[in-house]
């Protein structure tokens, strides 16, 4: 599973640097490199584009994972040009954008608007798989995520909205109720479809999520 | 008698559709109201039609009320969480409103405010649920209501949706849920309607069969392409290109198809938006 990022236009971007003059700039290795959205290229096309909008650019980096703690190395060994810079722009998921915050008093800005943890099913084409519901029902539906591929989340069955197996809401999608109903039949498992599925429990997802294995996560929600 | 007492009497029922303002001059609302008044037997009152901002349902169905004809409240899950829907139903209720017709409701990026956030908290059977819920006396939440709601609660259909078994079985816990009624989706091929009707017999629940009236060949041909859960044959498209009085013809059929369901269903839901007078030809050719 991957964060799936897309670029913020270049309008925004400068907007949010209007009262910064120098910029360093980090990308990511993993997710943001598989989205061509904060890898080595990127990071370099960025550099030329904000020194065209008369930016300096006084280093850059690319860090295996910005989600993580290598992050408080990669800022000491880039100690110097970070000192040097106004801000940091993050070429990263929102997750390595709060992350490198941990680890620096400089401003830090998204380049990236993160759009949902997926997987690119083709090249080029990313879908999300899971919105972390925090009651998975992947067990009756066999395998595939109506919370997810539904856009209203059923887990009765099908809205009636569908037109030639494809979604209310885009005909590029297929609607996710039939792709199930198919996988049940050929599972022999249409009884799954017979139970009558009551309210769903929205608290199980609340934000902020949080989660302690001793199992006292109740008491911070 | 009203529409619950008149289905469990066994009487052929009527019911139609009008659609709130986008705005509060309910003029227009008032007159199509009025155009079948006394032809039929409830009026439904769509909610927000579309995911297009309008006057709300509970208020048109008020409305309805001071005007003396029967109203159908049409409740979505699109745009209200449980709290609000749970209130709402009380709200009809303490309105005089008893029949409600619980829906799952269109996605939000279907009309004019696609950014707003799509709620569906809970679906058509869990509301159908919810309203009979309160019914007993308490709220979701299991706390205890001072004074109890009574509904006719309604629910709908795809008789010509792409996969006919899921719709059956939805329909079959929507009826296990505590539907009362339904009303169906458009349908125009009698034929397949008893197929339909004899698939779902089993569940001994009255259901009023949808007729979209024909305005022109263009439009059954969109509805082919686009409308979920809708098939006019072709041959029906064929008869309107050929009409020369597309109007007449388009209530010729509507006659047709609902002389064909008479015999098969417990009533029919005639959708003839802002041409209401056709609704009430319809009703007088049909000699119901
Ligand atoms: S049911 Fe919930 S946890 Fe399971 S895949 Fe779907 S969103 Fe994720
Ligand atoms: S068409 Fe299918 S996938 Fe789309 S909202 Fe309806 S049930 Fe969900």
């Amino acid at each position: 599973m991957k964060a799936i990022t897309k670029q913020k236009g270049l309008a925004e971007i400068e907007r949010l640097l209007e009262k910064e003059s120098s910029v360093f700039l980090v990308g990511c290795g993993t997710c943001a490199t598989m989205c061509h959205t904060g890898g080595k290229d990127e990071v370099l096309e960025m550099a030329r584009r904000l020194v065209d909008l008369g930016k300096t650019i006084t280093g850059s980096v690319v860090i295996p994972t910005v989600c993580d703690a290598q992050d408080r190395e990669a800022v000491s060994e880039n100690v110097k040009a970070i000192d040097e810079a106004d801000c940091i722009l993050v070429m990263a998921c929102a997750y390595g954008v709060q992350t490198l915050a941990l680890y620096t008093d400089k401003p830090v800005y998204p380049a990236l608007d993160t759009l949902f943890m997926g997987q690119e099913m083709s090249p080029g084409v990313f879908s999300e798989v899971c919105v972390q519901c925090g009651e998975c029902v992947l067990g009756w539906t066999g395998g595939i995520c109506p919370i997810t591929a539904c856009p209203k989340g059923l887990l009765n069955g099908p809205c009636g909205g569908a037109k030639n197996g494809k979604c209310e809401v885009s005909s590029a999608r297929d609607c996710a109720w039939e792709v199930i109903y198919e996988r049940l039949s050929q599972q022999g498992k249409l009884d799954n479809l017979r139970k009558r599925r009551s309210l769903r429990n929205f608290s199980a997802s609340t934000q902020p999520g949080v989660y302690l294995l001793d199992g006292k996560d109740g008491d911070l929600k | 008698m009203n529409l619950r007492e008149k289905l469990a009497a066994g009487r052929f029922v009527i019911t139609c559709e009008v659609g709130p303002p986008k705005g509060v001059d309910v003029t227009e609302m008032k007159r199509s109201a009025e155009r079948v008044r006394g032809k039929v037997d409830a009026v439904n009152v769509t909610d927000q039609q579309s995911s297009v901002m309008r006057l709300g349902s509970l208020a048109g169905c008020c409305l309805l009320n001071q005007w003396g004809m029967e109203p159908v409240f049409q409740i979505t899950c699109r745009d209200r969480n449980r709290i609000a829907l749970q209130s709402d139903l009380l709200s009809a209720y303490a309105l005089g409103i008893e029949n409600v017709l619980c829906l799952t409701g269109d996605y939000v990026t279907l009309g004019d405010h696609p950014q707003a956030k799509p709620v569906f908290d809970l679906d058509s059977v869990s509301l159908i649920e919810t309203a009979r819920e309160l019914e007993n006396g308490h709220d979701l939440a299991g706390k205890e209501l001072n004074g109890a709601p009574r509904f006719f609660v309604g629910a709908c259909v795809s008789p010509e949706a792409d996969f006919i078994e899921p719709q059956i079985m939805k329909m079959e816990k929507k009826v296990e849920a505590g539907a009362q009624f339904f009303q169906t989706q458009a349908i125009y091929d009698a034929r397949k309607f008893a197929d339909f009707m004899s698939m779902v017999r089993h569940l001994k629940v009255p259901v009023l069969a949808g007729i979209v009236v024909l305005r022109s060949a263009a439009m059954g041909r969109y509805m082919n392409e686009k409308a979920a859960g809708i098939r006019v044959p072709e041959n029906l498209i064929d008869e309107m290109d050929k009409a020369s009085d597309k109007a007449a013809k388009g209530v010729e059929i509507a006659v047709r198809t609902i002389t064909g369901v008479k015999g098969l269903c417990q009533g029919v839901h005639i959708i003839a938006i802002g041409q209401e007078k056709r609704t009430s030809d319809i009703i007088d050719a049909a000699g119901l």
